[in-house]
């Protein structure tokens, strides 16, 4: 497991966006051999996706031959909800790129069978030939996409019943009112995501910190689903100053000394500390 | 453009919800439409790209009161108004106006009998939204340059209306001096039948005004000309813009003439300062706007264009505005100092509002017609597109040129 450690939650933003560029750049994706990229919603990639937008119309990048899977999505909330996961790709991402819509899949959370989408969902990302870069943020507790404390680590998509926590949480964006609260998602599985080539994981904040130290400093817990990825071959974490406070200096130490050497270059850039 | 052909306008700032939004523009068979449900439940790319070369896409102007233009006199020109309004139409376009409303001064019963059955919609042009009918139940104190002689008092009612026009039919707009119905009888009748009646030529007072709005009138027409001056205890039709006896809900439109002439920018600021929600601009154009420097024979009128202003022939008199919206935009920004997209929504939002057409003009909103312009930042027109056409394009030399008209003299002397 990688830990690259940056100054600000905007760098992380900057270096997220830089490094799924790269990634996309370097396999030379085409006709015949689509990028397949997982995506997170909410306010910790949001930076990441301005900057891919400014790459894109930069001509820097480009989606014609990239194909996305969502992590989750409400259960029952209108596609046009500022909530809705939908509303979020398509403002914050979609429209700003020039993806095929037949290449960008959520999970619909107002399908008639939601089993039936969740299944579905996976075999299309299975016919896709698997998720090449899987982007995840994770919640205070330590949850990634909606597989809340005590979740499966080896779960596939389903329909996912929130926790009371995440329901209090999310009543600020409902008008304040728990009634209008979904109670369900749909949600890819700790499993879907571990079956991904690489998993990239942005964290930022101090709020986030405690979530950190436990995903990279003890032991793999089902309590704390984002730890499951230390047994990931493949998975970068991306944080900043400010979520690292729980973590030991020693920690620290060792992934910020490694920053110059490695990490830089793989977004394509030499010893340049500070992403601008 | 084929049937169901998905268009989709890039690298462009829209005017939407009152700000410049770095969004794309999807059109699909003249309208504007929703790109989300494209993406979502069509999965469809667009079939053509247009690069709008970091224009800023505003609604088409909406012209509410324009006598003529390019020679023509559409009250004059009885017998061949068709073309009359054909030939504007298709000039219009190059000054970002999509659709307007010809406008008619005071009349005798024979011409409007003439004229109106005359007039439908269609152009290859700017489109015709209906006539305004500035007159004749107007004031005679207040005529201005409208002949008194066909001055009419309304003494039947709606009947009279009727009478004198005949035909109400494609009329959107009737300008009606309120002392002239003092119960707000007739306002309520053509409010009802979607008339909107502005209130002008005028020696109105405040109160004759507010029984005017009370009774359903929307506009008032160009404020400050042909009505009577501002006064402290007695504000005429002025005071509208700050009445507190306005029906709750209900808002109140009037025109300006922002040609740097008509109307000082002293007075522009105070209408724009007073009652922003309400300012319309309109050219109130005669037959000259669009000729050239020199004498022009129009009517029975002999005129001279000089420096961007029309005078009688000869003389040193104003005879009528000559400039065309898209300069009227210009010149209120830099008087009123107000922002781009204030200035647009004068000439576009307001004027759609007034009229009550704001589903289909004067916005960018989805479902409404891809009447649209592309600006540049200093809000000159590069092209014009009518249900999602375009239907002129100006060339970089001819902007060059357009820039360097003495009529912009004006806007600089602001």
């Amino acid at each position: 497991m990688k830990l690259v450690i940056l100054d600000t939650a905007d760098s992380v933003g900057v270096w997220a966006a830089k490094y799924v560029m790269k990634r996309i750049n370097d396999f030379k994706p085409g006709p015949n051999k689509y990028f397949v990229l997982g995506l997170p919603t909410g306010s910790t990639p949001l930076g990441m996706y301005k900057k891919l937008i400014e790459f894109h119309k930069a001509g820097k990048v480009s989606f014609e031959f990239v194909k996305t899977f969502n992590m989750d999505e409400y259960v029952g909330i209108p596609r046009d909800h500022p909530e809705s996961y939908h509303y979020f790709m398509w403002n914050n991402f979609f429209k700003h790129i020039n993806i095929d819509p037949k290449n960008a899949h959520i999970l619909d959370g107002n399908a008639k069978d939601l089993l039936a989408e969740c299944q579905q969902f996976e075999t299309m990302i299975r016919e896709a030939g698997g998720v090449e870069l899987f982007i995840g943020g994770i919640g205070p507790d330590g949850h990634i996409a909606f597989n809340e404390p005590g979740s499966s680590l080896v779960s596939r998509t389903r329909v996912k019943t929130l926790a009371q926590d995440t329901l209090e949480a999310n009543a600020r964006f409902f008008d304040n009112d728990m009634s209008k609260v979904p109670k369900q998602a749909l949600t890819v599985g700790v499993g879907t995501v571990m079956d991904s080539k690489e998993v990239m994981i942005l964290i930022t904040g101090a709020h986030k910190a405690f979530a950190l130290y436990k995903a990279i400093e003890e032991g793999v817990n089902h309590m704390w689903t984002v730890s499951a990825f230390q047994q990931h071959p493949n998975t970068l974490m991306l944080c900043d100053e400010d979520a690292t406070l729980e973590l030991r200096v020693k920690t620290v130490k060792y992934f910020k000394g490694i920053l110059r050497d490695v990490h830089e270059k793989m977004i394509g850039e030499e010893a340049e500390l500070n992403v601008q | 453009m084929s049937q169901n052909e998905l268009l989709q306008f890039v690298n462009c700032r829209l005017v939407r919800n009152h700000q410049l939004v770095l969004e794309d523009l999807w059109v699909r068979n003249g309208k504007i439409i929703n790109p989300e449900p494209v993406f979502f439940d069509e999965k469809q790319q667009a079939h053509r790209q247009i690069d709008c070369g970091n224009s800023i896409i505003a609604p088409g102007y909406i012209e509410l009161q324009i006598n003529g233009g390019y020679g023509v006199d559409f009250s004059h020109d009885v017998d061949t108004v068709a073309e009359g309004i054909e030939k504007v139409a298709k000039e219009l376009i190059t000054n970002g106006v999509t659709s307007f409303c010809p406008t008619i001064v005071t009349s005798p019963p024979e011409t409007y009998r003439k004229i109106i059955p005359q007039v439908n919609g269609k152009t290859k042009g700017a489109q015709v939204l209906g006539l305004h009918l500035e007159g004749p139940f107007i004031s005679p104190q207040k005529k201005g340059a409208h002949p008194e002689n066909c001055i009419r008092d309304i003494d039947k009612g709606i009947d009279t209306l009727v009478d004198t026009y005949s035909n109400l039919s494609n009329v959107k707009i009737i300008t009606i001096a309120p002392e002239k119905d003092p119960e707000g009888t007739v306002t309520k009748a053509l409010t009802q039948m979607g008339i909107t009646v502005s209130l002008g030529h005028s020696v109105a007072n405040l109160s004759q005004g507010e029984v005017g709005v009370q009774s359903g009138a929307r506009l008032i027409t160009h404020l400050f000309n042909a009505m009577l001056p501002f006064h402290h205890r007695d504000p005429g039709l002025v005071g509208l813009l700050a009445s507190n006896n306005i029906p709750p809900g209900q808002e109140i439109y009037f025109g300006i003439i922002a040609d740097g002439v008509h109307t000082h920018p002293a007075a522009l600021r105070i209408a724009h300062r007073t009652h922003p929600n309400g300012l319309i601009l309109v050219t109130d154009a005669i037959a000259a706007l669009g000729l050239g420097d020199g004498k022009h024979h129009l009517g029975q009128l002999e005129l001279e264009v000089r420096d961007g202003k029309a005078y009688i022939a000869g003389t040193n008199t104003l005879c009528g505005s000559i400039a065309p919206l898209d300069t009227c935009v210009r010149i209120f920004k830099k008087a009123t100092n107000c922002s781009t997209v204030y200035a647009i929504e004068c000439a576009t939002l307001h004027p759609a509002s007034c009229l009550k057409i704001t589903e289909t003009k004067g916005t960018l909103n989805f479902g409404a017609d891809a009447d649209f312009v592309m600006l540049t930042d200093d809000l000159f027109v590069k092209s014009t597109w009518i249900s999602g056409k375009c239907v002129y394009r100006y060339t970089v030399e001819e902007l060059a040129a357009l820039k360097a008209r003495p009529i912009e003299q004006l806007c600089e002397c602001i």
